[in-house]
C-alpha cells in the first residue's frame, strides 16, 4: 500500500477512532482532532503538484479482487488532483468554521465528524481511482454518507424528507451509472479509465456505446443535481450548515461534474454527449438562475445558484467537447471552453463556500434565514458583510472578483458556438448565447436578492428570533480566506493556469494534447471590446433594471400552476408508486388459499401444458402396454364411482367413507400388481386415516355442519379438468418414450447374494436404500411430535383462561 | 347407563395376545416374506388400540407403562446407531453385515444387521402411532 492509498483511505481510517476520542475526551471539541488530518492531505497533495507536472501523472495499484480486473488503482492527474484539493482544502476550511458552529453540548459531534470523515474519504476515492468499480463503491458511500449528513438533525421531518430524497435521487443515479460502467467493460473488457480510453475509438460504433453514454450521464447528472434531477438540492439544506457548504457547493455536487468530465476523453466524440451535456447544461442553468430569484431563504437561494452553476460548468465541458471535431485549427478557440470549465469549478468552490458559511452565520446570529425578516445587518456585521459582498459579486460575475473572468470566459464560449458547424448548430447553436445570455441576468438578480435583502434597508430586530451581533472570530476565519482566494484568483488568475488549470483541462481532452495542441491558459480582465464584454455589460444594466423593479415582475412565478412543479411531480409519483404496489399486492395476494391454489395450478398447468406442446413432447406408443383384465376395469370402476360420489355427496360422512373405499380398492390394485407389502401397509393406513379424518369430522363445530353440496363453480372445474388431463398426458408421454432400462434388474440378482434377503422390497427399503427409510421415520416422529405439540401446548388458550 | 364391555374385554384378551404375535411374525418376517419394521410395528400398535377401545387409557397405561416419545427416539437412535455402526469398520454409512451364527438355545441362525435398522422404524411407528392417538384421544 503506497503514501497515495493511505491518504485516500485515511479520512475512514480516521472516523474509526473519532466516537473513541468524542467520548474519552469531552472537554474538547471533536472537531479539532479532525481539522488535522484535511489540513496534512492538502499540503501533501499540494506537494503532488510539481511531482505530477514533471511526470504527467502518478499511478500506484493496490491488488483488491485482480481475478475480476477489480483493483484498487489511484490515478493522480491534473483533474484528479484538482478535485484532491479542493476536497482536502475546502474540507479543512468547513470542519474548521463547523467548530465553532456546532455546539459542543448539543449536537452529537462523534456521529457528525464520522459522516464528514466518511465522505471525504469517499470523495477522495471517487475522484482519484481509475477503476470504475472502486469509483463506483467510493461514489454509492458518498451517497450514503451524504444522506446521514442531510438528516443529521434526524427528529426533524424535513430533514429525513431531504435526506430520502436526496438519497433516492441520487442512488438511481448511481445504479444506472453503474449499468455504463458494466456496458463500457462488455465493450473493452477493463475496468481501466486509461485503458477504456485507449479503446474509445475502437468502440465508438458499438452497439452498446450510445446506452453507456446515456446511463453515465444519468449517474452524472443526478448527482451534480442537473435537470430535472436537481429536486433534491434545495431539500438537502436541511443539512447543518457547514454540510451544505461542503457538500453541496463545494465537493459532491461537483462529482457528477467530475465523472463528465473524466469521461469525456471515452464519450465525447459524440453528438449525443454534445447535445446532452450541452444543452442539459444550460438548461439547469436558465432554470436554476429562474428560481433562485423566487426563493426567500438564503440556503434555498443559493442551493439553486448551486444547481444554476453546475449547469454553467456541465454547459462549458459539453461545448468543449466540441473541440475535438477541429484538431486542425491552430488556435482550437472550442478548447477554451474546457478552461472555462475548470476555472469556474474552481471559483465556484471558493465564491459558493464562503457564501453558506456567511448564511450560516447569519442564521447562527440572528436566529433566521429568511430574507424577508432580515435587513440591515449592514453595520452589525461588517465582516460577513464583506465576506458576502465579495462572495455575490463574485457570482454575479462583476470585475474584480473571479467569477467575473470565469463568466467573461463562459459567454465568450457560448459565442464562440456560433462559428460550429457541426451537429446542425449552425440554425440551432444561437440559442447557446441567447440562453447563457439570460441565464446570466437572473445570476445578477438572485446575487443581488442575496446581497441587499440581507445586509441593506431597514434594520428590523424586533422581527429576529435573536439580538444578532458579529460572529465568534473562530467562525469567520474559514469564509474569510475563502473570499480572500476569491480576491486573489481574480487580481491574479494565472497563478493557477500552468499548475492546475492545464493539467487539469489537458487530462479532460488528452486526445488534443496527442494531436499537438496545447492549453493556453491566460486569463486577462482586459481582452478587448469582445462581444463577451457588451453581453456583460448588458448583464449589469437589464439586471440592475429588473431587480430595481422586482415586485412588478414577480408574478410570473405563481403562472406555472404549483401541480406541473417537479418537485410535486416527485412527491406524487412516491405516493403513486406506494399506493399502486399496495393496491396491486392487494389485488392478487387476496389471503384466500383458494385463490392461491388456483394461481399454483393455474402456473402448472399453463407450463408445462406450454411446454408440451412447445416441445411437440406428447407421444403414444402402445407397443408395450399389459392386457387389461375384467378386475382392472371393475376395480377403476369403483374408484370412478368413489370419486364422484366425493365430489357429488351432500354430506360429509359419505365423502370420507368414498374416500375409505378408493383407498381400499386401491389395496386390492396393489394385490392384484402384486406388492404384498403395500397392501398390507395401505389397508392399516388407509385405516387410521379413514379414522382421524372421522374425528375431525366428529369435532366440526355445530354451527357449520349444514348438510350441503359443494357448490359448483366454472373456474375451478376448468382447473381441476386442466390438471388432470396435463398430468395424464404428461404420464402418457413419459410411459410412451422410455430411454433407458430399468435398473430393477440389479436387486432381482443381487437381494439374496449381496443382502441376504428374500423380501426384495424390503431389502431396498432397509439396506440398499435405508438412507431414505431413516428420514421416513424421522418424519413421522415429528409428525408425531407435532401433534402432541398442537394438543398439549395450547398457549392462547391458557392465556384467555 | 352402565355399560357392560364383559364380551368385548374378553374377546380383546385373547385376540390382542393373537395380534401382537402376528405382528411380531410378520415383523421378524419381513426380509423374506411380504411384511417388516413398518407393518409389525402398526399391527402391534393395532393391538395396542385394541386394548385402548376395551380398557380405558389409564388401564392401559398401567398395563403397557411406556412413553411412546421416548420410543419414537429411541427407535431413531436405533437406525441411526445401526448406520453409524457400520463406519467403525471403515465402510460407508448403512453398510450392513450378516452371516450365520450358531447360538445357545436357537442353534444355527442366520443374524443380520438389518435388523437392527428394522428394529428402529418398528419402534418409531409403534411410538409415532401411539403418540398420535393416545394426544388425540386424551384431548378434549
Amino acid at each position: 500500500m503506497s503514501v497515495l492509498h493511505f491518504a485516500i483511505i485515511a479520512p475512514l481510517l480516521l472516523g474509526l477512532f473519532i466516537p473513541l476520542l468524542h467520548k474519552k475526551l469531552p472537554g474538547l471539541h471533536t472537531g479539532w482532532f479532525v481539522l488535522i488530518l484535511p489540513a496534512v492531505l492538502f499540503i501533501y497533495f499540494l506537494r503532488l503538484i510539481p511531482k505530477m507536472n514533471n511526470k504527467g501523472a502518478i499511478q500506484e495499484t493496490l491488488n483488491w479482487i485482480p481475478s475480476l480486473g477489480i483493483n484498487f488503482t489511484a490515478y493522480v492527474d491534473g483533474l484528479g488532483l484538482l478535485f484532491a484539493l479542493l476536497i482536502t482544502g475546502i474540507g479543512s476550511l468547513v470542519v474548521l468554521y463547523s467548530i465553532f458552529y456546532l455546539s459542543k453540548e448539543k449536537e452529537n459531534l462523534g456521529s457528525f465528524y464520522v459522516y464528514l470523515l466518511m465522505f471525504m474519504g469517499a470523495m477522495l476515492g471517487v475522484v482519484l481511482s481509475d477503476n470504475l468499480i472502486v469509483l463506483y463503491a467510493f461514489w454509492e458511500l458518498t451517497s450514503f454518507s451524504s444522506f446521514l449528513l442531510i438528516g443529521f438533525w434526524y427528529e426533524r421531518e424535513r430533514s429525513r424528507y431531504g435526506a430520502q430524497k436526496s438519497m433516492l435521487i441520487t442512488v438511481f443515479g448511481g445504479l444506472a451509472m453503474l449499468g455504463g460502467f458494466l456496458l463500457l467493460h462488455i465493450m473493452t473488457g477493463s475496468f481501466s479509465v486509461r485503458e477504456i480510453i485507449a479503446l474509445s475509438g475502437e468502440i465508438s460504433s458499438d452497439p452498446l456505446f450510445i446506452t453507456a453514454l446515456v446511463l453515465v450521464l444519468l449517474g452524472a447528472f443526478t448527482k451534480s443535481a442537473q435537470f430535472p434531477f436537481h429536486i433534491w438540492l434545495p431539500d438537502a439544506m436541511e443539512a447543518p450548515t457547514p454540510v451544505s457548504a461542503y457538500l453541496h457547493s463545494a465537493t459532491m455536487v461537483k462529482a457528477g461534474i467530475y465523472i463528465v468530465a473524466r469521461m469525456s476523453p471515452i464519450f465525447a466524440e459524440q453528438a449525443t454527449w454534445f447535445w446532452l451535456v450541452g444543452g442539459i447544461g444550460l438548461l439547469t442553468l436558465l432554470w436554476g438562475s429562474f428560481n433562485a430569484v423566487k426563493q426567500t431563504d438564503l440556503k434555498a437561494i443559493l442551493a439553486f445558484s448551486t444547481v444554476s452553476q453546475l449547469g454553467l460548468i456541465m454547459s462549458l465541458l459539453g461545448v468543449g467537447a466540441a473541440a475535438l471535431h477541429f484538431t486542425e485549427l491552430d488556435n482550437n478557440i472550442y478548447m477554451a471552453a474546457t478552461v472555462a470549465a475548470v476555472f469556474h469549478l474552481i471559483n465556484h468552490a471558493t465564491f459558493k463556500g464562503s457564501l453558506f458559511m456567511v448564511a450560516g452565520i447569519v442564521d447562527h446570529e440572528t436566529g433566521t434565514r429568511d430574507i424577508r425578516k432580515l435587513g440591515g445587518l449592514m453595520q452589525v456585521m461588517p465582516i460577513t458583510f464583506t465576506i458576502a459582498l465579495i462572495g455575490t459579486f463574485s457570482m454575479a460575475g462583476l470585475p474584480p472578483f473571479n467569477g467575473f473572468l470565469s463568466k467573461e470566459m463562459f459567454l465568450e464560449s457560448m459565442v464562440d458556438v456560433l462559428s460550429l458547424n457541426i451537429f446542425q448548430l449552425s440554425t440551432w447553436g444561437v440559442l447557446f448565447p441567447i440562453i447563457a445570455w439570460i441565464a446570466s441576468v437572473f445570476t445578477f438578480i438572485y446575487s443581488m436578492i442575496l446581497f441587499f435583502k440581507t445586509f441593506t434597508g431597514k434594520y428590523k430586530p424586533e422581527n429576529l428570533p435573536q439580538k444578532p451581533h458579529e460572529a465568534p472570530i473562530g467562525m469567520l476565519i474559514s469564509p474569510v480566506v475563502l473570499a480572500a482566494l476569491v480576491i486573489a484568483f481574480g487580481l491574479f488568475p494565472n497563478v493557477l493556469s500552468t499548475s492546475i488549470i492545464e493539467p487539469a483541462a489537458a487530462s479532460i481532452m488528452p486526445g488534443l494534447i496527442d494531436a499537438g495542441l496545447a492549453f493556453d491558459v491566460n486569463i486577462s480582465f482586459w481582452h478587448g471590446f469582445t462581444p463577451a464584454l457588451f453581453m456583460t455589460i448588458g448583464i449589469i444594466l437589464i439586471g440592475i433594471l429588473l431587480y430595481t423593479t422586482l415586485p412588478k415582475w414577480k408574478k410570473i412565478y405563481g403562472l406555472l400552476p404549483k401541480k406541473f412543479t417537479l418537485n410535486n411531480i416527485y412527491d406524487n409519483g412516491l405516493i403513486r408508486t406506494e399506493s399502486g404496489s399496495k393496491q396491486a399486492t392487494n389485488l392478487y395476494m387476496t389471503g384466500s388459499i383458494r385463490t392461491y391454489m388456483l394461481y399454483i395450478f393455474i402456473a402448472f398447468i399453463g407450463i408445462l401444458g406450454f411446454t408440451l406442446v412447445k416441445k411437440n413432447a406428447f407421444i403414444i406408443d402402445t407397443s408395450d402396454v399389459a392386457p387389461i383384465g375384467l378386475y382392472e376395469i371393475v376395480l377403476t370402476l369403483i374408484i370412478v364411482a368413489a370419486s364422484l360420489t366425493i365430489l357429488m355427496a351432500k354430506s360429509r360422512l359419505t365423502s370420507i367413507i368414498a374416500l375409505g373405499a378408493i383407498g381400499y380398492t386401491v389395496a386390492l390394485f396393489f394385490l392384484l400388481f402384486r406388492a404384498p407389502d403395500l397392501v398390507l401397509t395401505q389397508l392399516v393406513i388407509e385405516t387410521i386415516s379413514v379414522a382421524l379424518f372421522l374425528l375431525c369430522f366428529y369435532h366440526l363445530p355445530k354451527l357449520n355442519r349444514k348438510e350441503e353440496r359443494m357448490k359448483f363453480k366454472l373456474t375451478n372445474a376448468i382447473v381441476a379438468a386442466g390438471v388432470g388431463i396435463v398430468v395424464t398426458l404428461i404420464a402418457l408421454s413419459a410411459h410412451s418414450t422410455k430411454i433407458f432400462d430399468s435398473i430393477a434388474q440389479y436387486y432381482i440378482d443381487n437381494t439374496a447374494e449381496k443382502a441376504a434377503g428374500g423380501n426384495m422390497v424390503n431389502v431396498i427399503l432397509v439396506d440398499f436404500r435405508g438412507f431414505d427409510t431413516m428420514f421416513e421415520i424421522a418424519v413421522l416422529g415429528i409428525a408425531a411430535l407435532g401433534i402432541y405439540g398442537m394438543v398439549r401446548l395450547r398457549l392462547s388458550r391458557r392465556k384467555s383462561e | 347407563m352402565n355399560t357392560n364391555d364383559l364380551i368385548l374385554q374378553t374377546a380383546t384378551k385373547i385376540v390382542s395376545f393373537i395380534i401382537l404375535l402376528f405382528s411380531l411374525h410378520i415383523f421378524f418376517a419381513g426380509h423374506y416374506n411380504p411384511g417388516g419394521g413398518f407393518v409389525g410395528g402398526l399391527l402391534t400398535s393395532g393391538a395396542i388400540v385394541l386394548l385402548l377401545l376395551a380398557y380405558d387409557i389409564k388401564t392401559v397405561a398401567n398395563i403397557l407403562p411406556f412413553d411412546y416419545r421416548i420410543m419414537i427416539a429411541v427407535g431413531l437412535l436405533f437406525a441411526i446407531g445401526t448406520g453409524a455402526g457400520s463406519l467403525i469398520f471403515n465402510v460407508p454409512f448403512l453398510t450392513h453385515a450378516f452371516g450365520d451364527f450358531t447360538l445357545p438355545i436357537l442353534g444355527k441362525t442366520s443374524l443380520h444387521t438389518a435388523v437392527l435398522f428394522d428394529i428402529g422404524v418398528y419402534l418409531v411407528v409403534v411410538g409415532a402411532t401411539m403418540t398420535i392417538i393416545q394426544t388425540i384421544g386424551e384431548s378434549e
